[in-house]
């Protein structure tokens, strides 16, 4: 159990990659996606509301193997420059989860746009601002300090979702804990540690998210 | 009120019929996905030399079995918490196991191989057919020489927890880029699609894939046995329970003797791989 700690702490640092660089993405396609659910065109806002329902409506463990085991068996896919991509696990994993956290972002910053008091915008409107600047300064600003809590919570259960990174054959906090199982055989003990590094990563979120609500979110 | 009642109690009944009735049976725990030695056919029925094999050293125990899956990862620490109490898995007899579960003596034995997609710059190493590193000779030694060289900065696709991942993570052959997969079934998709250089496994393993998927899957290099690839395959069985391994042991002597392991190899495997 002690000589396994520093083995999983070392596979955190990939798990944190892995986590970062999906909200990363995921966040800039989730604002991408909620501006295109609020479109009048019906189109746009089918197309949107598509892609929200279909990566809420799927496993993450389904799209990860679609898009990793699935599209490689697919012959002219794999002529394309699409595959210098696709062939490594990692980017595979990280398109998954951004693809995957992007859909719950988008309807998160949506329902956050949503209840942006009409007040404010006129406010802006009567002051002879753009409508740009309105959407930038006003709009935006509202909507990310809305969505704080529901956000933190996103964060966390793709924390635990990157576990699935595994299963493509990386090396992240679970996949290093069955590879050190598969030759201790001891697999209470490992889960236990590795569990706990998760509980924590959880907690530093956790109070992470608190204190920006804290010190942006509404005082009413 | 009183319906459910009565429905919990029948519940309760058909539970402790359930156990009680499973009590004497030994229950054998596979995989299910490494064929010719366990796998499944089109309805989820479990087959293959190990399934077969199981039943008929059941018979010489005159015992009563029930074969279960297990994920192969999971397969010692299963065996050891009690959910079965013997792995028949094409699961090598290697001195890494042995420290945490006994083995029955080897009722098979396989040799491992390299297998590349037709076309790899692998092919057409200049290896002898087959090598045992359990005392490696000087053409053994020469030929893990080449393959370190033919490997080098390669990534070599195995099953997680195997021998197969125990050799390349031995350092014997180098330095490669091991990349590990739950099963063997996604070892042998990664492969088909490119993702690995080569992939180590039982050679039976990848010849049976080819046949069955069509995909032009070739053999490279020598076979290997012996070192890390163990000493045959055999039946795991907790540590504690001798009488069972003695039991075991017995059986596999009768089914041997009678013939009944070179028949049965012979229909899964297509040559006598019994042992």
């Amino acid at each position: 159990m002690i000589t396994s700690f520093p083995k999983l702490l070392t596979a955190t640092v990939v798990t944190l990659k892995l986590l970062s660089l999906s909200l990363f993405f995921g966040l800039f396609i989730g604002l991408v996606f909620a501006i295109l659910r609020l479109s009048k065109n019906k189109i746009i806002n089918k197309f949107a509301y598509a892609y929200s329902y279909v990566f809420r409506g799927t496993p993450l463990l389904v799209q990860i193997f679609i898009i990793y085991f699935g599209l490689g068996q697919i012959e002219y896919f794999r002529s394309t420059f699409l595959w210098v991509v696709f062939k490594e696990p990692y980017w595979c994993a990280i398109i998954a989860f951004a693809l995957n956290t992007g859909a719950y972002t988008s309807e998160i910053l949506r329902s956050a746009f949503q209840t942006i008091k009409p007040g404010f915008i006129e406010a802006g409107k009567s002051l002879g601002i753009s409508n740009k600047i309105i959407f930038y300064k006003i709009q935006i600003p509202i909507a990310i300090r809305q969505s704080l809590p529901a956000y933190g919570n996103e964060i966390i259960l793709m924390m635990k979702g990157t576990s699935l990174a595994s299963t493509v054959t990386l090396m992240d906090l679970t996949g290093v804990a069955k590879y050190i199982i598969s030759t201790t055989f001891k697999p209470i003990e490992v889960f236990i540690v590795a569990g706990g590094i998760y509980l924590f990563m959880t907690f530093i979120i956790h109070n992470f998210i608190k204190f920006l609500e804290k010190k942006y979110g509404y005082s009413q | 009120m009183n319906i459910i009642k009565k429905f919990s109690l029948g519940l309760l009944i058909t539970l402790f019929l359930t156990i009680s009735a499973n009590a004497d049976k030994i229950k054998i725990g596979t995989e299910g996905a490494y064929p010719p030695w366990n796998s499944k056919d089109a309805s989820g029925k479990l087959i293959g030399f190990e399934v077969e094999l199981a039943w008929a050293l059941c018979r010489y125990m005159g015992k009563q079995c029930v074969i279960v899956e297990q994920d192969w990862d999971g397969m010692i620490p299963a065996l050891i918490m009690r959910k079965f109490d013997a792995i028949m898995a094409g699961m090598s007899i290697t001195a890494e196991r042995q420290k945490a579960i006994s083995f029955s003596q080897g009722y098979a034995d396989e040799v491992a191989s390299l297998a590349v997609m037709k076309g790899s710059s692998l092919e057409g190493m200049d290896t002898p057919a087959g090598i045992n590193l359990t005392k490696p000779n000087a053409a053994a030694k020469k030929a893990l020489k080449t393959l370190t060289a033919a490997l080098a900065g390669k990534t070599v696709c195995v099953q997680t927890a195997t021998i197969h991942q125990n050799f390349l993570d031995s350092g014997d052959v180098g330095k490669v880029n091991v990349r590990t997969y739950k099963t063997q079934d996604e070892v042998n998709l990664d492969l088909a699609s490119g993702r690995c250089d080569a992939a180590l496994a039982a050679a039976v393993a990848f010849s049976d894939y080819a046949e069955k998927s069509g995909k032009p899957v070739v053999l490279v290099g020598p076979t290997f046995s012996g070192g890390a690839f163990g000493n045959g395959v055999g039946v795991g069985i907790r540590q504690d329970d001798t009488e069972l391994l003695q039991a075991f042991n017995k059986a596999i002597d009768k089914a041997r003797k009678n013939g009944d392991i070179s028949r049965i190899a012979t229909k899964w495997f297509g040559f006598d791989a019994s042992m």
